[in-house]
């Protein structure tokens, strides 16, 4: 009876490992710069009062698109992964090559630059 | 699987369907804004999703769902490309407005 | 749980596609890698394409049916496969010199092109909706791309914008029109509909005649057939002349190729109804497209305006329905990729960077200049108006007698009509280039390319015009 939250029980693990490494990891690694704006406290560093008609630079849409198409791709893996035990090793390598492909596509994106914020 | 399919009968689905699908061609036609026109386009596509879904649950078979996996990948993809174009024409000439396209002329 | 069994499938049916991908990975993964020096890509662009063809030949025993019927090679796809191959390469061809004169520098221009011949084989071999979806989009989006790709002329801006526009428009009527012959017969694969078509159910259904109407526009728009072809003069006129060339032959042929495969071949029981709509299409594309050819000046509109009457041509081989019409509708094709690439190889010869030379009045006097390239170019555009023994004759004289063998005389005798009127503007280029002094001086670069794909086009144009047994044989096979 126990076993079966066995799967869960280190699923839940894993999730709280990740989410408290971050948090640990990122205030020992990521750079402390403090000013103004930073301290306030909404908007994560955003000015609070400012004109509404802010227009967003440019750059965000590169970034955005680029999102939009590696996320949407991820709508192919939800039916593989219901079905994941019963299309077995066929349908592993499948998603590999998959995924193969994806990454080829990324790599052409991080090397022609497009994930550069600057 | 045992699916009701009376509560909403499949014409109501196809009806919203068709209704998007002609405000998504009278967006098309009627506005001058490439983005909103864009968008329009979207609805269209959208419209169609929902009668595949519909048939597909009606006609209790997968066909349709999987066709809308690739109708919204393919939307997605269209989208970035269609962004980028307008991007890089707003880069030489800042407007959005089609009336404004118009250098080449019969 | 059941395990579920892997589909029959069937990776040698699918072998054009898997290494027209693979290459069109390896140039996007090899540009990146090279410098300022895009030779290496051409090549590999070019093997692929080769071996694309060579593979498309590992079938025997057609038609072969595989992935549970979504996807078939038989004797109209392989035939295809090896035009888009050859177009594909042709445009490859004629782009080096034109991009190193314009300064196109991206790499991706030429997997670009791969992914597209890609999309066309599918949309060849497709018998499923959703395959033949796919193989359009991907067509479509390579072709958004490419005509936009000089990102800084307005003119290319404009002409992709317009592209994509109608073009993502279109394919929502396209798809609209799928969702609802799905949803009459309950499957997307061509063979069940046709099946349900015969048996007799669906023949009357609403919906299924909504769904074909909804088609024909979305496939109208994607071949440029009039009331549907308001974008391709703007587009032709703004893409990049070796991407023009490009778009007229390859994705053109690819998306009849489909059209004949869901009419002619899926439902020739309900004729009747799309057959007087195809019908109506191509009486005015026809009209519309040799009409409205004579007043440009600008010699790419005019061309586009020749391949909108072309079309027209074209879909009476759809309307014909049989055998015949489909053996002339790949060897009108294979011919017209001949013509376009010699006329628009000239076209990039004529021009130089900064100033392209796109108006008639420019010809004038070419003769006199360069007598080889003034002959070139009469021989094709004669060819595309369909003077004997050119190729475009005997192209037009399959489709004719394939729409005679069914009897559609009064549409044959309009499209006589058409090809006479056709030569009045085709004559006018040549008038102006053997009769009228230069209003300039000719300078121009013969690039060694730009001249290779010339001759291979003059050689497949007088070739297919003398000799077209063989490859008549090979179409009707």
């Amino acid at each position: 009876m126990l076993e079966s939250y066995l799967g869960a029980g280190l699923m839940l693990l894993l999730a709280i490992g990740i989410a408290v490494g971050m948090v640990v990891m990122t205030s020992f690694l990521g750079p402390k710069r403090q000013f103004a704006d930073k301290m306030e406290p909404f908007e994560c560093g955003e000015s609070p009062i400012v004109s509404p008609h802010q227009r967003f630079s440019v750059k965000f849409y590169l970034v955005a698109v680029l999102f939009v198409l590696f996320d949407i791709e991820a709508v192919f893996f939800f039916p593989w992964a219901i079905l994941f035990k019963q299309l077995g090793i066929f349908g592993f390598v499948e998603m590999l090559l998959f995924i193969l492909i994806l990454g080829v596509g990324l790599l052409y994106v991080w090397k022609r630059g497009g994930l550069d914020w600057e | 699987m045992d699916i009701s399919f009376d509560a909403i009968p499949l014409a109501h689905y196809l009806l919203l369907s068709a209704t998007l699908f002609v405000i998504g061609v009278m967006g098309v036609l009627m506005r001058r804004n490439a983005i909103v026109v864009f968008m329009s386009i979207e609805i269209m596509l959208n419209a169609v999703n929902i009668s595949l879904i519909s048939f597909d649950r009606y006609l209790n078979q997968h066909d349709g769902q999987i066709f809308s996996f690739m109708v919204m990948c393919v939307a997605a993809a269209e989208v970035s490309v269609g962004l980028a174009i307008i991007i890089a024409l707003f880069r030489n000439k800042p407007t959005v407005n089609l009336d404004e396209f118009n250098i080449m002329k019969s | 749980m059941e395990p579920i069994p892997a589909p029959s499938i069937d990776l040698v049916s699918l072998a054009p596609v898997l290494v027209l991908t693979v290459f069109g990975i390896m140039v996007l993964v090899t540009d990146l890698f090279i410098g300022k020096n895009k030779s290496a890509l051409v090549f590999i662009s070019l093997t692929g394409l080769l071996m694309a063809a060579i593979s498309s030949l590992a079938k025997y025993d057609l038609p072969v049916y595989s992935f549970n019927g979504a996807y078939i090679v038989d004797h109209l796809s392989v035939f295809f496969t090896f035009i888009f191959c050859i177009s594909s390469a042709l445009a490859i061809l004629v782009s080096i010199d034109f991009n190193q004169r314009e300064g196109i520098k991206v790499g991706e221009y030429y997997s670009l092109i791969l992914f597209c011949t890609v999309g066309m084989v599918l949309l060849a071999s497709s018998t499923d909706m959703i395959m033949i979806f796919l193989g359009i989009e991907i067509v479509s989006i390579c072709l958004y791309v490419l005509a936009g790709i000089r990102r800084n002329d307005p003119k290319s801006n404009e002409a992709a914008l317009k592209y994509f526009l109608l073009g993502a428009f279109a394919t929502g009527f396209l798809l609209y029109g799928m969702a609802l012959i799905y949803g009459t017969t309950g499957s997307t694969k061509l063979t069940i509909i046709a099946e349900m078509i015969r048996e007799g159910s669906v023949r009357s259904e609403p919906l299924m005649l909504m769904g074909v109407v909804l088609l024909i526009i979305g496939f109208g728009f994607k071949v440029a057939s009039v009331p549907f072809h308001m974008w391709a003069p703007d587009v032709y006129q703004g893409a990049p002349t070796p991407v023009t060339a490009f778009m007229a032959v390859g994705p053109k042929a690819a998306t009849l190729a489909a059209f004949f495969r869901v009419f002619a071949e899926t439902m020739p029981e309900i004729s009747p109804s799309w057959g007087i709509l195809l019908y109506i299409l191509s009486v005015l594309s026809m009209f519309i497209g040799n009409l409205g050819a004579i007043m440009q000046t600008n010699i790419k509109r005019l061309l586009a305006f020749s391949s909108v009457a072309h079309v027209g041509y074209l879909l009476i081989a759809i309307i014909a329905k049989n055998s015949l019409g489909s053996a002339s509708l790949m060897f009108y094709m294979l011919a017209y990729a001949f013509m376009i690439f010699g006329a628009f190889g000239i076209v990039i010869l004529i021009g130089r960077k900064g100033d392209e030379n796109l108006e008639i009045e420019n010809y004038s006097g070419l003769a006199y200049k360069h007598p080889i390239l003034a002959l070139s170019m009469t021989i094709f555009l004669l060819s595309l108006g369909g003077l004997p023994p050119l190729a475009g004759f005997v192209a037009k004289f399959y489709i004719f007698s394939a729409a005679l063998k069914e009897g559609f005389v009064v549409l044959v005798i309009l499209a006589v009509l058409n090809s006479a009127i056709s030569f009045y503007y085709y004559l006018k280029v040549v008038v102006y280039m053997y009769m009228k002094e230069p209003i300039k001086e000719f300078n121009i670069t013969l690039s060694p390319m730009t001249l290779f794909v010339v001759a291979i086009a003059l050689f497949g144009t007088l070739h297919l015009g003398i000799f077209p047994g063989p490859i008549i044989a090979l179409a009707q096979y």
